[in-house]
């Protein structure tokens, strides 16, 4: 085949769409220096975005960290009517639009649905606050860790569970000392994947957050909200940080997979 | 699995129904429920009222633009993921690891830098003495982005596994090289590259972030079905909302319906 044009080809799309337009943010970052790449990082607001942010990633990953593992074993371990609908349930989130995710959460957890309605009289406000963000961020990413550790479960087979079993340990105990370890590469690379997409949630974010400046506005949303208000500076800066978070997230998941295949 | 000792199965089947029931409310509070209400809320005023809310000009413009827009956006990935996938995997050079390595970052960038991304390049301040800022073409560049990886990753591992005596063979007997990628490599590629086409599909007419900023998101000129439903949502119509998230639901489902059988036959027959 015509070798050296296919690869040039590839390259230029390549270098066009995806290489070039990144270099160019990092470039237009630090364009007036680090100390202003710095500055416009510690503002009250980019931290506090930050810290939505983080605080989102912790619980959504910690919630789909559990049901993550608890499904898989299910799914994998046991029989159960029903389970192949469930099995393909899980998968739905990855079809659904972020935006259709935050209209979704509305309808049923907002201030004027019936659900969001009791909630807020017993003083838990899901939608425009934290709690709404989380569930939208689980939502997102929920497929993520079951879709990591299913293959691994399967291919690790019931063997030595059944003789640890036979031996007399708890389920609790076969869990932690032969299936966790069994796992760990696969769940690990389910968390990191998960906090990639908490990190990077915007749509379904955008909707349920109300997107109010300092309260709960999350770093994705900063982006959009600085940039729009020509303050291109800080919405680089935090572009930036997030896309250096993405890369070293990539970077860790293909030391993940890497070691799964030796 | 039937050779179970019956302590086990017993003490299984409680275990089980605790934690399945645990699973599935779960699923149901976030995703179930949440999802059967847009649905619910979109057929408020029966169908009539369906068609109305979806046929207003700006949100049937949006739909139109996204599903074309995708369209283009997986025909050109079918053809590029393809390209792309051979020189990773039948091309040597230097630097390949790191090449092949980018291709994931799409998945891994939030979509709204990406759309700061390609707007610092495509847009009005750009080096390159080009501006699709606020064009229709915009949206499929963004698309193109957030769509990379799905084609290259799906034809990648059949490429690698792909046999090459077939191939060796066409050329021994004096195929020229054209006649045989389309006589023996691209029938086995298709049904991966029409599956990662599909899966670029979906994931188009789902975007949001990323076509955003880039696009400027004008009413029916430039703005697709996410940013048009956002538009009803804020403007405090959520069945309009409703609608058409659920006629964007329906065609993401009809796609990956098609997606499985597409995998069923080739699986049948490969």
């Amino acid at each position: 085949m015509a070798r050296l044009p296919l690869r040039v080809l590839a390259l230029l799309y390549l270098l066009l769409l995806l290489v070039l337009p990144v270099v160019l943010v990092a470039w237009r970052t630090f364009e007036h220096g680090v100390g202003a790449f710095v500055d416009a990082l510690s503002t009250p607001n980019a931290i506090h975005a930050f810290a939505v942010t983080g605080s989102v990633a912790v619980w959504s990953v910690l919630a789909n960290t559990l049901f993550g593992v608890g499904m898989a074993v299910l799914l994998v371990r046991h029989r159960f009517p029903g389970k192949r609908i469930v099995n393909a349930l899980i998968d739905l989130p990855l079809a659904v639009s972020p935006v259709v995710v935050g209209l979704a959460l509305i309808l049923v957890y907002g201030r004027f649905a019936p659900v969001g309605g009791w909630l807020e009289r017993h003083g838990l406000q899901v939608i425009f606050s934290l709690p709404g963000m989380v569930l939208a961020t689980i939502f997102v990413s929920l497929p993520l860790v079951v879709r990591a550790i299913v293959p691994v479960l399967e291919e690790l087979g019931e063997d030595q569970e059944q003789a640890a079993h036979t031996l007399g340990a708890s389920r609790w105990q076969t869990f932690r000392r032969i299936t966790l370890p069994g796992i760990r590469g696969a769940l690990g690379y389910g968390v990191v994947l998960c906090l990639a997409r908490a990190l990077g949630e915007y749509g379904a974010v955008a909707v349920v957050s109300g997107r109010q400046v300092g309260q709960t506005q999350t770093a994705t949303l900063f982006v959009e909200e600085r940039y729009q208000n020509f303050d291109t500076g800080s919405a680089f800066a935090v572009a930036t940080v997030l896309a250096l978070a993405a890369v070293l997230i990539l970077l860790v998941t293909k030391l993940l997979r890497r070691k799964e295949v030796l | 699995m039937t050779a179970l000792p019956l302590a086990r199965r017993r003490e299984f089947r409680l275990g089980t129904g605790l934690g399945l029931g645990t699973a599935v409310l779960y699923l149901s509070l976030i995703v179930l429920i949440p999802l059967a209400a847009v649905v619910w809320r979109s057929t408020d005023g029966g169908w009539g009222g369906f068609w109305t809310a979806v046929n207003r000009p700006d949100s049937w413009s949006a739909l139109k633009l996204t599903v074309l827009a995708s369209a283009v956006v997986a025909l050109v990935n079918m053809v590029m993921g393809t390209i792309i996938a051979w020189v990773l995997v039948r091309d040597s050079f230097p630097g390949k690891s790191i090449v092949d390595a980018l291709i994931d970052l799409p998945f891994a960038l939030p979509t709204i830098v990406a759309g700061l991304v390609l707007l610092s390049l495509y847009g009005t301040s750009s080096p390159l003495p080009v501006n699709l800022a606020y064009t229709r073409v915009s949206v499929g560049v963004a698309l193109l982005f957030v769509t990379l990886p799905f084609v290259v990753r799906t034809v990648q591992p059949v490429l690698l596994e792909l046999d090459r005596d077939m191939e060796q063979a066409a050329y021994s007997l004096g195929a020229a090289p054209a006649t045989t990628f389309r006589r023996i490599i691209l029938p086995n590629l298709a049904p991966a590259m029409i599956s990662g086409a599909g899966l670029a599909f979906t994931r188009a007419i789902a975007e949001y972030g990323a076509t955003n900023l880039l696009t400027g998101s004008i009413p029916l000129k430039t703005q697709v079905a996410a940013v048009n439903i956002v538009g009803r949502i804020e403007s405090d119509d959520p069945t309009g909302a409703a609608a058409v998230s659920t006629l964007l639901l329906a065609i993401a489902f009809v796609v990956l319906l098609g997606l499985d059988l597409v995998q069923r036959r080739s699986a049948r027959h490969g």
